[in-house]
């Protein structure tokens, strides 16, 4: 598989404090890749800089590479909202818009130009079947979004995140806030999306990156210590500072 | 014990407040119904003159100006409220929203009798040059001291409203390719809806029931409405009959009659408004 986003030599400042430092990694199409490390490590830091939405902290400062499709994210004259369309993005806590089910499927569709009615049905309909929620909420399209249960909320932000057909999708420790059957659906969603989509997913939960991750990366203070497939990381870690936090022994 | 005494003097307070409501609601019935009965519902509702002389009690025309006064500033008030509470709560950068928000304040705490003096001294004229008229004290002139004056309540209490609407919703729809501005005019104003409706209810509120600015530039005349006519609206024909009408005639009733509309008619809008903000996450 080629590698959809490759980042050279990449830096990241908060203000005065450091980061991200030198950060190096080629993640492959079509492929779950998980990000795990201690909190604080630099992890979601790092998620955040693949569409660009540490541009909203301020002070943020960037330097390196981001390539996504070999093209410099960071390039001048880079639209940061086409960006953002082919880079979805689910957070920590779902966050639906206070409208209907469909308003908020919806709504990426008719930002980016979608008006015709029959079209955004079949939108809402096919990204929340794609999220696998369809069954669960297609009798409710009209209700408050912010009415369905947590993992259900959850699932409606990918379909949110899938309706407006991005290349990756991330998703910034998505399950943590949910009961275990929500995470289990969640987890086996993540394993269909990877046929159409390429995922990036920070955790903190080790045996989740090993159940559903073919790529792993560990962060650890900021710096990429160990890239490899899930199974080789996890079985033999090259680097003794993996070896200790997958071992249990800090973090 | 002592504990009992100091409850029962907070309750005695609270019982005083309710009962004031009590009290001026019970008043303006008993004292606005009788007119109402003696000259006709209907007549007294829809009926286009209002001449003491001939004892012609027809409040349609304050009914009408007071509607079309409140709406127009309404129209010209929201959007430039909201627009300035926007940029309050969004883009300005600190210092100068905190400027601006000094000077928004400053104009909520200026006496009405004020905005009359400078609306008389230059709206009207304005006015009269801009439309080429024989008299500026017209209801557009009202319309446009009106929105100045509900300028403050919409964007305070929007402003507030806009605020609170919590980050997690911008950033999901900045995620999802919108810009900022698409963002605020999508999902924070749509989240902020309830207060910004409440906004409205306290400017319909002050629109409705003010007097001293107006009764100053629109003219003070009982003509049924127009943009560019000089008008009476139900508060200042209460406050410019009442000194003439005689103790016990019936246009002194009458004027109760009005109150009593009045009273009823922002009862019914604030109720209505409500609703609509209630029903608004549906």
């Amino acid at each position: 598989m080629p590698d959809i986003i490759e980042t050279h030599d990449l830096n990241l400042w908060y203000g005065e404090q450091q980061a991200l430092y030198d950060v190096n990694v080629a993640i492959p199409k079509n492929r779950v890749t998980a990000l795990i490390g201690p909190s604080g490590c630099g992890k979601s830091t790092f998620l955040k800089t693949l569409n660009r939405m540490n541009d909203l902290v301020e002070g943020c400062r960037i330097e390196g590479q981001v390539c996504c499709d070999g093209q410099d994210i960071y390039a001048p004259g880079t639209d940061v909202n086409q960006l953002r369309k082919r880079v979805g993005m689910v957070f920590q806590k779902a966050n639906l818009f206070p409208m209907s089910v469909y308003d908020n499927i919806a709504y990426g569709p008719r930002l980016h130009g979608t008006r015709d009615r029959a079209r955004l049905d079949e939108i809402v309909e096919k990204s929340l079947r794609d999220a696998a929620i369809w069954d669960e909420v297609s009798d409710r399209l009209k209700t408050n979004a912010l009415g369905l249960s947590g993992g259900q909320q959850q699932r409606l932000c990918i379909a949110r995140a899938l309706a407006v057909e991005p290349e990756i999708l991330l998703l910034d420790e998505s399950t943590s806030a949910l009961d275990p059957i929500s995470t289990s659906k969640i987890e086996d969603l993540i394993g269909e999306l990877k046929e159409k989509y390429t995922v990036i997913m920070v955790t903190h939960n080790m045996q989740q990156a090993v159940r559903i991750s073919d790529r792993t990366a560990f962060f650890l203070l900021g710096e990429l210590v160990e890239f490899d497939r899930t199974e080789d990381l996890f079985s033999m870690p090259k680097d003794p500072k993996t070896e200790n936090y997958i071992s249990g022994r800090f973090g | 014990m002592r504990e009992r005494g100091i409850h029962f003097v907070f309750l005695c307070f609270g019982v005083f407040s309710v009962g004031l409501v009590l009290l001026i609601s019970v008043y303006l019935i008993i004292s606005g119904v009788p007119a109402m009965v003696q000259i006709g519902p209907i007549k007294f509702l829809f009926g286009t003159t209002w001449s003491a002389a001939t004892e012609e009690f027809g409040i349609l025309p304050f009914l009408l100006t007071s509607v079309y006064g409140a709406a127009g500033a309404l129209l010209i008030g929201v959007p430039i409220g909201l627009f300035t509470a926007m940029f309050l709560a969004k883009v300005a950068p600190p210092r100068v929203a905190t400027l601006i928000r000094t000077a928004v304040e400053l104009l909520a705490g200026i006496p009405s009798v004020v905005y009359g003096l400078v609306g008389m001294m230059v709206v009207v004229p304005l006015v009269q040059r801009a439309f080429d008229l024989s008299s500026g004290a017209t209801l557009l002139a009202a319309i446009i001291v009106l929105a100045v004056m509900i300028l403050p309540y919409i964007v305070n209490v929007s402003e507030n409203a806009l605020r609170a609407v919590p980050r997690e919703y911008e950033e999901g729809s900045l995620a999802l390719g919108a810009t900022k501005t698409e963002t605020w005019f999508r999902v924070t104003m749509r989240a902020a809806r309830s207060g910004v409706i409440a906004a409205v209810v306290q400017g319909v509120g002050r629109a409705l029931g003010e007097a001293m600015a107006v009764i100053m530039v629109a003219g003070n005349v009982a003509n049924m409405p127009g943009l560019f006519r000089s008008v009476r609206f139900l508060t200042t024909a209460i406050a410019s009959d009442m000194s003439y009408a005689a103790y016990g005639s019936l246009q002194r009733q009458a004027l109760f009659s009005i109150g009593l509309v009045l009273f009823l008619f922002i009862l019914l809008i604030n109720a209505l408004l409500t609703r609509l903000s209630g029903r608004g996450d549906a």
